[in-house]
């Protein structure tokens, strides 16, 4: 079987989940061959790819690919491209990920599938678009298919591979190097796992009613291990930085569960979590949108149901 | 300082948006045009860039006729002119193509910095800008909450999932923007009658020497096999709070194993 490429997606040295489902993914449709690119590879992580069915981990450990945006990641991706002839690529849907797989298209001449919910044969995909209202199945027909999978669209299982290790050496462009990273800004966000990948996302909209309030969106997320997401009523009246937003013009999130609270359910936010495959509503207007996607609903009001689902969460552990 | 502003016409998302039965793209008579929402913050940047810097804001569209609306929204904000790419030819162009074709003609009009949205409500792919920046040898900048340009450099705050990043280059360069990077202003009735009178160029593919064996349906890279509208979800449970409503969400969520 032909390879396919998965680019890994990391966090101080070690592997994200998105990547693990990745490799699972890959595994039902090819040979998976995971793309290290940047220093720091530790055996761990190597491990941790050949564990979740990775025969082979290219790596590319250079600092240069990582101290400029996007442009030599999607070069060294090209070059192994044309080495390796893969019979796909795949990458994270996430914002920077769509860039390196959109880079990459260009370079390679080939055809680009975004936010992917699933991929089976023939490398045809799943996408739902307008905000949930329609499925598409969709395929590249030029060139090396490269899809952008959306975070949770599998559950990522073990199948251990040979994980044979590969240095490749890349050359970036003058080009590639057109825009320099001077500093990375780190915003805390305690233990929380990040907002994309998070199988649990608990969210809170115009009804938290204040910033403070969000403490008891926080206080729910932190008892089922899950992130925070916000509506944009709530961003936009300064309750929550902008990054957690949820929505249209924020983040996608497709959550094994997904919990709003005191969120009406307007297309704006329909769109960002539409695809969750458990959603629980908490509102207290019975109208709200939101109930007609909810596999369970609380007409209520937030400030007394979500402290006392918190609290039960925490006695039944 | 020579700014290109890229617009797009997007179906308003409050209506219900289709496909077209006939050949899967989108069909744009289905509901009402509206300028892509992120757009208009990338051409509120661009007109407080000049404002700052001085230059030139030229509005660039590529899209059917009825696309004029939004570059008469966008220069009634205040741009200077604008390039409508309208050709036949280019209908049902994908990401690849459709930023080949851009490409083609921001070369033939040039620019020092082309700002656009980060993505688009209909396609919502993200790829635009960062393909264009490779098409035209441009530093990316993109995803940017923060847009400061000093001479010939340019610094943008790009936003991560950890955070941000400080990132810089020289000019030429293509900038994609966020929502809150600014407020965007509403245009005044003075730019509503001002933009009439501005100058828009229309262009058509063989005007920006865009090869029409790399546009439209037939050339796309990527094509729809299928698509059906999503099935409705299964109704779910709702209870009203009497007292218990956490308490029966806890008991929903320990039947569905999540606690």
């Amino acid at each position: 079987m032909s390879e396919i490429l998965v680019l890994v997606e990391q966090v101080e040295g070690e592997v994200k989940k998105v990547t693990l489902e990745l490799l699972t993914l890959a595994r039902s449709l090819g040979t998976p061959a995971a793309v290290w690119l940047g220093p720091g590879i530790t055996a761990d992580a190597k491990a941790k790819l050949a564990e979740y069915g990775a025969e082979k981990i290219y790596v590319g450990g250079s600092e240069e690919l990582v101290q400029y945006v996007v442009a030599p990641k999607a070069e060294a991706l090209a070059q192994l491209v044309a080495d390796k002839s893969p019979a796909a690529v795949l990458v994270a849907a996430t914002a920077e990920g769509k860039e390196i797989a959109g880079r990459l298209a260009v370079k390679t001449d080939s055809g680009v599938i975004t936010d992917a919910v699933g991929l089976g044969e023939g490398f045809v995909a799943d996408q739902s678009i307008f905000g949930g209202g329609v499925n598409v199945r969709a395929k590249v027909r030029r060139g090396t298919p490269i899809v952008a999978v959306r975070p949770n669209s599998t559950a990522p299982a073990p199948s251990a591979g040979a994980g044979a290790e590969e240095e490749i050496s890349v050359t970036l462009s003058e080009a590639a190097k057109a825009t320099r990273v001077v500093e990375r800004v780190k915003q805390e966000k305690g233990a929380r796992p990040e907002l994309t990948e998070a199988a649990i996302v608990v969210s809170g909209g115009r009804g938290v009613g204040s910033a403070e309030n969000f403490s008891v969106i926080e206080g729910l997320a932190d008892a089922l291990g899950a992130a925070v997401g916000a509506s944009r009523a709530a961003t936009d009246a300064g309750w929550y930085p902008h990054q957690f937003q949820v929505g249209q013009t924020g983040k996608t999130v497709s959550p094994q569960l997904y919990i709003a609270a005191g969120i009406s359910g307007a297309i704006q936010h329909r769109a960002g979590m539409q695809t969750a495959k458990t959603i629980v509503a908490i509102n207290k207007d019975p109208e709200a949108p939101i109930f007609e996607l909810a596999d369970y609903g609380v007409v209520g009001d937030l400030h007394q149901v979500v402290p006392q689902l918190t609290e039960e969460i925490k006695n039944r552990k | 300082m020579n700014i290109v502003v890229c617009v797009k016409q997007v179906p308003d998302t409050a209506t219900e948006r289709k496909l077209r039965s006939d050949d899967k793209t989108l069909d744009r008579d289905a509901a009402d045009g509206v300028v892509n929402e992120l757009d208009e913050y990338a051409v509120e940047e661009a007109l407080k860039l000049k404002e700052a810097h001085g230059g030139e804001v030229t509005v660039l569209t590529m899209g059917p006729g009825k696309a004029t609306e939004t570059i008469r929204k966008a220069l009634a904000m205040g741009a200077d002119k604008a390039v409508h790419l309208s050709d036949d030819a280019l209908h049902g162009s994908d990401a690849l193509s459709t930023s080949y074709a851009m490409a083609q003609v921001l070369k033939k009009i040039g620019f020092d910095l082309v700002i656009l949205g980060s993505e688009s409500t209909d396609a919502r792919t993200g790829v635009l800008a960062a393909m264009l920046a490779e098409r035209l040898g441009a530093a990316q900048l993109t995803l940017a909450n923060k847009v400061e340009v000093e001479g010939t450099s340019i610094r943008v705050q790009r936003i991560t999932d950890y955070g941000f990043d400080k990132v810089e280059a020289a000019l030429p360069a293509v900038v994609s923007v966020v929502e809150k990077i600014n407020e965007p202003r509403y245009p005044s009735f003075k730019g509503i009658m001002a933009a009439k009178k501005k100058p828009v160029e229309t262009l058509a593919i063989g005007d920006a020497s865009i090869d029409a064996g790399q546009v439209g349906l037939d050339a796309a890279w990527s094509e729809v096999v299928d698509f059906a509208a999503a099935p409705p979800r299964a109704a779910g449970t709702i209870v009203k709070d009497e007292g218990d409503g956490g308490a029966n969400a806890a008991d929903f969520l320990a039947s569905k194993k999540f606690i």
